[in-house]
């Protein structure tokens, strides 16, 4: 199929339809209002479940139940309403139950603003609910990426038993750009689902969706099972992407839109006669780690740039096994930041441009 | 090579989204890249509204843009805060309808077009944009007025059919006031 002009938040909409995503529970926000409002025209057209639910919290609630009667459901919301489902999330992770959770982030803290914004990264990689749960986060840059994850996504929630968050800036939600909506997305090797509660009409087992263990000991034994599955995703599927790495004497480390930004810079920077290049997390959380043991030796700062006041830093921070300098550049309250800025600050660090 | 940073900018209302995505609608249809990125205030009407299309063959990174080729200003306060964004020697798209400001930049190509009057002598005040879409292609060649009026009838169907006529005689007409 050729490629369609969409806006990011229908776009989105779109690839969960085609990821089979049978239920949609949300609650309105700015700036990911469109996706509801796309799922609440076509999800009936292909006889699936789009409700509008009284409040966030029951939204997420409603999901809960959704995924342990078996489907593949969504939800969506911005980062005060993400942060109204941490305790749904929480409950979802516990219980073991799959989902997909889109956050089109703006600025914060509390109502903050409507504009783009990444300051949930910490929210979304440490776990925003209580107790000890990760969940498996995409970070996408462009529309088309965004697709492919969000299609993938689903199976990934499904392989692990839990929630897959993807976090895009408001950005991603509002800018329009042309995507292939019919690419081909890796596939999962996926179980029948045979934990579901869907009624029990043959008489098997009973199956029981919770999250309460009084007993200690078995409430370890549970936390452990968990952990087996945030140590598989940590050891087996850390996602990353290189940009103009060879030679590299600075990294710019980026994530979503801020990293396109990056792209721009390192444009600029090489006419300057600056060898920059980019590591890009696609995945937030396993954070990829790995990729700092293959930075070239040549490296000899990291520049972490953010919409935010340095949350994915500490990542960078704690993944930084050689020991190289680091340095921060954020915008926030919504201001995106700008390529010029990211060329100054990079200039800052290598004491100017080089002309041989 | 294709590679055009163009910002529209003007009060919620005026159609400046729409000229906007016609732009990035009518780059797809030619398998170019194109990123549109919207920026408005909560308001559904009045308020200021612009958006920011990049057309380009290679990929597109940044989806804000610093530096735009052109600007197509359709208020005062538009004016005021993209008007030092402009690179030198770029293309700006005044309104000259409802902005009677001198254009302080001297190493820019200003295009006055009395886009508010024009559209209203045309019978339709809400083409305005589209006066000035005309214009804008007339100077910068980025894609003959045909190929959006493709995209046009393709998007106005039903109802709306009727209404791309006038849209037609506007690009003209847009395109007539700056040759």
């Amino acid at each position: 199929m050729s490629k369609v002009l969409m806006k990011g938040n229908e776009a989105m909409a779109l690839a969960a339809i085609k990821a089979g995503c049978e239920a949609f529970y949300g609650y309105p926000i700015t700036p990911q209002n469109e996706l509801p409002e796309y799922l609440s025209k076509h999800m009936p057209l292909y006889n699936r479940v789009f409700v509008q639910a009284e409040s966030e919290i029951a939204a997420i609630n409603m999901v809960y139940g959704a995924a342990g009667a078996g489907a593949r459901v969504l939800t969506s919301s911005s980062s005060p309403g993400i942060a109204l489902k941490q305790e749904g999330i929480s409950y979802m992770a516990g219980s073991e139950l799959p989902g997909v959770i889109i956050n089109v982030m703006r600025g914060g803290p509390g109502l903050g603003g409507i504009q783009p914004s990444q300051a949930d990264y910490k929210q979304i990689t440490r776990g925003g609910g209580n107790g000890d749960y990760y969940l498996y986060s995409l970070a996408p840059e462009t529309l088309q990426e965004a697709v492919d994850l969000i299609k993938e996504s689903f199976d990934i929630a499904d392989y692990f038993r839990n929630p897959v968050m993807i976090a895009v800036d408001g950005l991603i939600g509002q800018m329009m750009e042309p995507v292939d909506l019919d690419r081909e997305v890796p596939k999962w090797d996926l179980k029948p689902k045979t934990w579901i509660a869907d009624g029990n009409t043959k008489n098997r087992k009973k199956n029981v969706i919770n999250s309460l263990y009084l007993d200690p000991q078995d409430l370890e034994d549970h936390n452990m099972k968990l952990k087996e599955k945030y140590d598989e995703m940590r050891a087996n599927h850390q996602r990353y992407e290189f940009i103009n790495m060879e030679n590299a004497e600075i990294v710019i480390i980026a994530y979503g839109s801020v990293s396109r930004i990056a792209r721009s810079a390192i444009e600029i920077l090489s006419e300057k006669g600056i060898k920059c290049g980019i590591l890009r997390p696609i995945t937030i959380f396993p954070y990829p780690k790995k990729a700092f043991s293959k930075l070239p030796l040549t490296v000899k700062n990291l520049l972490v740039v953010e919409m935010s006041t340095g949350q994915m830093l500490d990542d960078v921070i704690i993944s930084n096994e050689r020991g190289l300098p680091i340095s921060f550049f954020g915008r926030v309250g919504g201001i995106v930041p700008e390529v010029e800025e990211i060329v100054e600050k990079v200039l800052e660090i290598v004491g100017g441009e080089k002309h041989e | 090579m294709i590679s055009e940073k163009v910002i529209i900018a003007g009060f919620g209302g005026q159609g400046v989204m729409l000229m906007g995505q016609l732009l990035s609608y009518t780059a797809t249809a030619k398998d170019l890249n194109t990123l549109w990125f919207p920026s408005y205030g909560p308001e559904t009407r009045g308020g200021t509204a612009n958006c920011s299309i990049t057309i380009s063959e290679s990929n597109v990174n940044s989806p804000v843009i610093s530096t735009p080729d052109s600007i197509i200003i359709m208020n005062k306060p538009s004016l005021d805060k993209f008007q030092p964004k402009l690179k030198s020697g770029g293309h700006l798209f005044l309104n000259t309808s409802l902005v009677k400001d001198v254009v302080l930049r001297e190493d820019v190509n200003v295009h006055n077009v009395d886009a508010n009057d024009i559209a209203i002598e045309l019978g339709n005040l809400k083409v305005a944009n589209m006066v000035m879409l005309g214009a804008y292609l007339e100077v910068t060649k980025v894609f003959d007025a045909e190929s959006v009026l493709k995209v046009l009838k393709k998007k106005f169907t039903g109802s709306k059919a009727s209404l791309i006529e006038i849209n037609k005689e506007a690009l003209e007409a847009g395109k007539k006031a700056v040759l």
